[in-house]
């Protein structure tokens, strides 16, 4: 279903007669619509190919070049006809967000291309529709990251005046940016692999000497195996504390999973030093040194692929979990079960139930090492079983994972899935503000005091005035809103005001407000008499100190309006209403902070008397995602 | 043999149904409404509004008909603070003239004409029809109090003064302490248009819609 509702809003507004026998107040006077003329083609000429639509259809979006009066600016008297420079065949799509409400990307477009056309006739990028969304924040994302890359590329060649400091860090990070760099990266790589083979070899045994055993070769040539051990752990030691010095943030150095690595490769040797030849601490001294493999790890500064492994087993983290849990899962049962089938047979292997786990490990996984067979037949079953569930339970999630490796390798999507987090979190606010923005549209324009002029017994210039500011659209809406709340009685307000009038009436025990006042003249008196009370009511809150914090969320607030709002999830809700008011919303909402600081701010409470200025709106910034910061600017009153 | 004329009359008849479903398809989902002259007969648009109210209500709805799930969406878009489901389901059964499930265009547009171009007593007539949810002809206390409810839905929930329950209660109190002259619980079509006629508030906001096409 195609989602532009402004035709229906002739339908809603005939429909609001249903409200006009239930109502108890006169309703206010509807916005006339005073060029009333007949709805005509229009010809957009673009680049030669020639558009064309109704008026009312470019109407819809009034927040848009095409939609509003910027578009008098390409009108070619000659031709009677607007004539845009541009290329047609992105205007197709621009052309067809008009008609039907939902933006498309084609995906044969360039995509900067696409967003200069966007930008051009004013619509944001945000609300092309669910189906071609994707593929937009994809092609946009790599061409940010091709832009990025390139200006990496050009920064890595020049930069004359960087710290010694930061050319260290440089050379270190990109072996590739000066020869010096290059020759301390072989060098590293050759003592990380030297210093791996010699602990290897120094547990081989070689040559017998006039003693029985064979003694291994660290045994036999105590002190070179120390010095090349010295030798290597002298250059990381260097390595290590130069890249300590080189690094823009030590702390954030120190946390990082190379540095860590480092440091446990390095430790054991001066521990070693440290610790005497004590017999008790000898056996410690000993398993210290198998962390000397931790060496090994240091080669995955050389290498790329060891990284996405090493990322891919911490991405792939559930579907190990599961691997495991589901093993140890069989590994259990199978393991009670073997166990009290081979309890009868004698000598048997099978001692105890975790004596079982072993018998379960090596079948399960096919190993089969046979030092441990069952013996009785129940045993036998139950262990051919357990060797024919082992081969499923293993091969089940194995190819999850090696998928998972090979699609993170092939797209690198590291940081590309934290980025796509965000930013869709960006766009659901985006969109949230403009869909919020018909509503806070039509507080905002109440709050002015507009739709006072709008009563039955109101004057007609006060229309007039105000109709520049808000389209014909809008106001019809704004009236049909205006006529519900005629209706019930009731006003629209915005969240934090029904949280302090809450706050008041149960705090200050006001007699409840009943609506079920009588149709007498007096009405209108007092709903604009209230209206101005409602003003006053934070006057009176500043003077009673309990109610302070109230008021701080009062000029806090009202921002957070649009997160309140049902929302509405289907792509047809951004319709006129919410994208009229989209880029509307954001001078708006620039100019509902200053109107909400003004409201509490009295002439009489000097403390609180406004030398902060109202902070300044900022249209562009839109307000939603970063609500901290302007709820701190405010509440500095 | 007798196998290939198995195979033929199995394709024949996997065939016939596949078309016969597409014409089930094709029939259920497209409506073509009555022609322009006999809806300008039955209505009081005139021809170019016809045309524009067919063309904005065809871009809404490209099969020509529209169902209740459609409505609701559509007119909850005009009230984003409250929920306006329940008075568009009451809004579609008024609309929804031949109950079938689906405002055509033809529905559409009449009722369109009667409260845009009617006159009064076609209005109140329609509004009379809009209460009556069960169609008998007499609006009690339970159907005004959904209307009412269904109304203050609309709102949502930050209004001011703050919604209370028994709020929809007192407003149908007044409305039927106004409209119930013989005190029997029910409103009939001829006290509500009778008592309708004699406020200038509500006659006045009869007129108000007059010049919205």
């Amino acid at each position: 279903m195609a989602a532009g509702v402004a035709a229906w809003l002739p339908f809603a507004r005939a429909a609001a007669i249903g409200w006009m026998p239930v109502a108890n107040l006169p309703m206010p006077v509807a916005p006339t619509n005073k060029n009333k003329h007949q709805d005509e083609l229009i010809i957009l000429n673009v680049s030669g190919r020639r558009f064309q639509t109704w008026r009312n259809t470019l109407d819809r979006y009034p927040d848009t070049l095409l939609g509003s009066s910027e578009k008098e600016f390409f009108f070619n008297e000659e031709t009677r006809e607007y004539f845009f420079d541009r290329d047609p065949d992105v205007f197709r799509s621009i052309l067809n967000f008009y008609r039907t409400g939902k933006l498309h990307y084609p995906r044969y477009e360039c995509i900067s291309a696409y967003d200069e056309e966007l930008a051009f006739f004013g619509i944001i990028p945000e609300i092309i529709s669910d189906c071609c969304y994707e593929e937009y924040k994809d092609r946009k994302r790599e061409n940010t990251e091709r832009l990025m890359d390139d200006l990496e590329d050009n920064k890595d060649s020049k930069l004359p005046n960087m710290t010694f400091r930061e050319t260290m860090w440089r050379a270190f990070e990109n072996p590739h940016t000066s020869t010096m760099a290059l020759v301390f990266y072989y060098v590293t790589g050759f003592f990380i692999a030297i210093s791996v083979i010699t602990n290897v070899v120094e547990t081989v045994p070689c040559g017998s000497t006039p003693n029985q055993r064979d003694i291994p070769c660290g045994e036999r040539y105590t002190e070179a195996f120390f010095c090349m051990d010295t030798a290597c752990v002298m250059i990381f030691t260097v390595e290590y504390l130069m890249r300590l010095f080189a690094a823009p943030s030590r702390y954030r150095f120190m946390r990082s999973v190379m540095s860590i690595i480092d440091v446990v490769a390095i430790l054991p040797y001066y521990i070693g030093l440290v610790m005497t030849n004590n017999e008790d601490v000898s056996g410690a001294f000993v398993t210290l040194r198998v962390f000397r493999v931790f060496r090994i790890f240091k080669f995955s500064r050389h290498s790329q692929g060891l990284r996405i492994l090493g990322y891919t087993l911490k991405s792939c983290a559930s579907e190990l979990g599961f691997l495991l849990f589901s093993l140890t899962m069989a590994i259990i049962i199978f393991a009670t079960v073997m166990f009290y089938a081979e309890k009868g047979s004698s000598s048997s292997k099978f001692t105890s139930i975790p004596a079982s786990f072993w018998y379960t490990i090596v079948t399960m996984t096919t190993l089969g090492y046979g030092d441990m067979v069952p013996k009785t037949i129940a045993g036998k079953i139950f262990g051919s079983i357990c060797s024919l569930s082992g081969v499923l339970v293993i091969a089940l999630p194995v190819p999850v994972i090696v998928s998972n490796f090979s699609r993170i390798y092939h797209q690198n999507q590291r940081a590309d899935k934290r980025r796509a987090q965000k930013v869709q979190k960006a766009r659901l606010a985006r969109m949230r503000i403009s869909k919020s923005g018909s509503s806070t549209a039509f507080l905002h324009s109440k709050r002015n005091g507009l739709n006072q002029s709008l009563e039955l017994t109101g004057s007609l210039e006060e229309d007039q005035q105000m109709k520049k500011t808000t389209s014909l659209l809008e106001s019809q809406h704004h009236h049909l809103l205006h006529c519900l709340e005629k209706t019930t009685n009731h006003e629209f307000v915005d969240e934090r005001l029904y949280e302090q009038g809450y706050l008041q009436t149960a705090l200050q025990n006001f007699p409840s407000r009943s609506p079920s006042l009588s149709s007498e003249e007096g009405i209108t008196g007092t709903c604009c008499s209230r209206r101005t009370k409602k003003n006053m009511q934070p006057l009176s809150a500043t003077h009673t100190h309990s109610h302070t914090h109230n008021l701080q969320e009062l000029s806090a607030l009202h921002i957070q309006c649009g997160e309140q709002q049902p929302l509405n999830t289907s792509r047809s809700s951004l319709n006129l209403m919410s994208d009229e008011s989209g880029s509307l919303n954001c001078k708006s909402s620039g100019l509902v902070t200053t109107a909400i600081i003004s409201i509490p701010t009295p002439p009489s409470n000097n403390s609180r008397a406004s030398p902060d200025a109202p902070p300044p709106p900022n249209p562009d910034a839109p307000p939603l995602p970063n609500p901290g910061t302007d709820v701190v600017k405010i509440s500095a009153l | 043999m007798l196998r290939s004329t198995l195979v033929a009359v199995v394709t024949l008849t996997l065939y016939l149904l596949d078309s016969v479903e597409d014409e089930l398809e094709l029939s259920a989902v497209r409506h073509r409404p009555e022609g322009l002259e006999q809806l300008e007969a039955q209505t009081r648009f005139s021809r170019k509004e016809l045309q524009i109210l067919y063309r904005g209500f065809k871009n809404e709805c490209p099969s020509g008909v529209v169902n209740e799930d459609t409505f609701k969406e559509i007119y909850s878009q005009f009230f984003p603070q409250g929920d306006a489901s329940t008075y568009a389901h009451f809004l579609f059964n008024a609309f929804d003239t031949d109950h079938n499930g689906s405002v055509s265009f033809e529905d559409f547009v009449m009722g369109l004409s009667i409260l845009l171009r009617g006159t009064v007593q076609e209005k109140l007539n329609w509004a009379f029809n809009l209460y009556d949810i069960n169609k008998d002809g007499y609006i009690t206390k339970e159907e005004m109090l959904d209307i009412i409810k269904s109304i203050y839905d609309m709102m949502g929930k930050c209004t001011y003064p703050i919604l209370k329950e028994e709020t929809p209660r007192q407003h149908v109190e007044i409305f039927f302490q106004k409209m119930d002259k013989n005190r029997d619980g029910v409103v009939t079509i001829d006290e509500f248009i009778d008592c309708c006629q004699n406020d200038e508030n509500i006659m006045r906001s009869m007129q108000l819609f007059e010049n919205v096409i």
